[in-house]
């Protein structure tokens, strides 16, 4: 089983919100920047990979169920995100990796 | 009827990304304490956030009724917005209105309105060119 945290430290994520919910278990992967296809196919326990870092990708991780959310390509969440995602406690990261990196790595992991 | 529901309303404010999800996430909340299976809590959440961001992109806010039985869940989205004016073109995936703005945000791919059907048992849709919106969405539970 690998947890959220153990895919955070797997893949040397860089934590911007990580004080709950880290023990969960990570099931699949999704990637998506539509937020609108991010919510009609991201699955429970899946670790979201998507450019996007504003309000709403805290909110579509809640809806989702998604495990965690991990922002590639060096793009950062807005401080308004950050709250949110903080307030909902969804485990989210920031990398440099690009979403096929990550998604290769994620693999090796589940 | 009247014991067993649960009523609740919501205010939608105009053009503010970050109260939208708002209410869908309250409504999520009560859902999971008063026991409904992650799937019903996902249909109801997605397509509630679909109109929540709707009523924020192009009507200027509106508000929302959801009532809650053990059977279903109904959700009434009220604006006063423009009106849709095509709404088989509304409906179809990938039509969009919104601008740049919304779709840096990551919305506007036009699929918020098939998505929102997709989700629920019961969809209408009673518009007016310069009165207002009401998408009202039933979730059946046992379906």
């Amino acid at each position: 089983m690998m947890t959220v945290k153990d895919i955070a430290e797997k893949l040397n994520l860089n934590a911007v919100c990580d004080e709950e919910n880290t023990d969960r278990e990570v099931t699949g992967c999704y990637i998506g920047d539509l937020l609108s296809l991010v919510m009609s196919k991201a699955q429970s326990g899946d670790a979201w990979i998507t450019i996007q870092g504003n309000i709403n990708v805290p909110a579509v991780a809640s809806l989702t169920d998604s495990a965690m959310v991990i922002i590639a390509e060096n793009m950062q969440l807005d401080p308004q995100a950050l709250k949110r995602a903080e307030s909902e406690g969804i485990p989210t990261y920031t990398t440099d990796k690009s979403a096929f990196q990550l998604a290769c790595e994620i693999k090796e992991c589940l | 009827m009247a014991e067993n529901t649960v009523k609740l309303h919501y205010n939608v404010d105009a053009d503010d990304f970050t109260v939208a999800g708002e209410a869908s996430g309250a409504v999520k909340k009560v859902l999971k304490q008063l026991g409904f299976s992650p799937e019903v809590i996902r249909r109801v959440a997605v397509a509630m956030y679909e109109c929540e961001i709707n009523m924020v992109i192009h009507a200027n806010g509106g508000h929302i009724d959801v009532e809650i039985t053990p059977e279903k869940i109904r959700m009434i989205h009220t604006d006063e917005g423009p009106g849709i004016k095509d709404i088989d073109k509304a409906m179809q995936e990938g039509y969009s209105t919104a601008d740049e703005k919304v779709r840096e945000l990551g919305f506007g791919a036009g699929m918020g309105l098939p998505n929102m059907k997709r989700y629920t048992d019961d969809m209408k849709i009673t518009t007016e060119v310069g009165v207002g919106t009401v998408v009202d969405m039933t979730v059946f539970v046992n379906k």
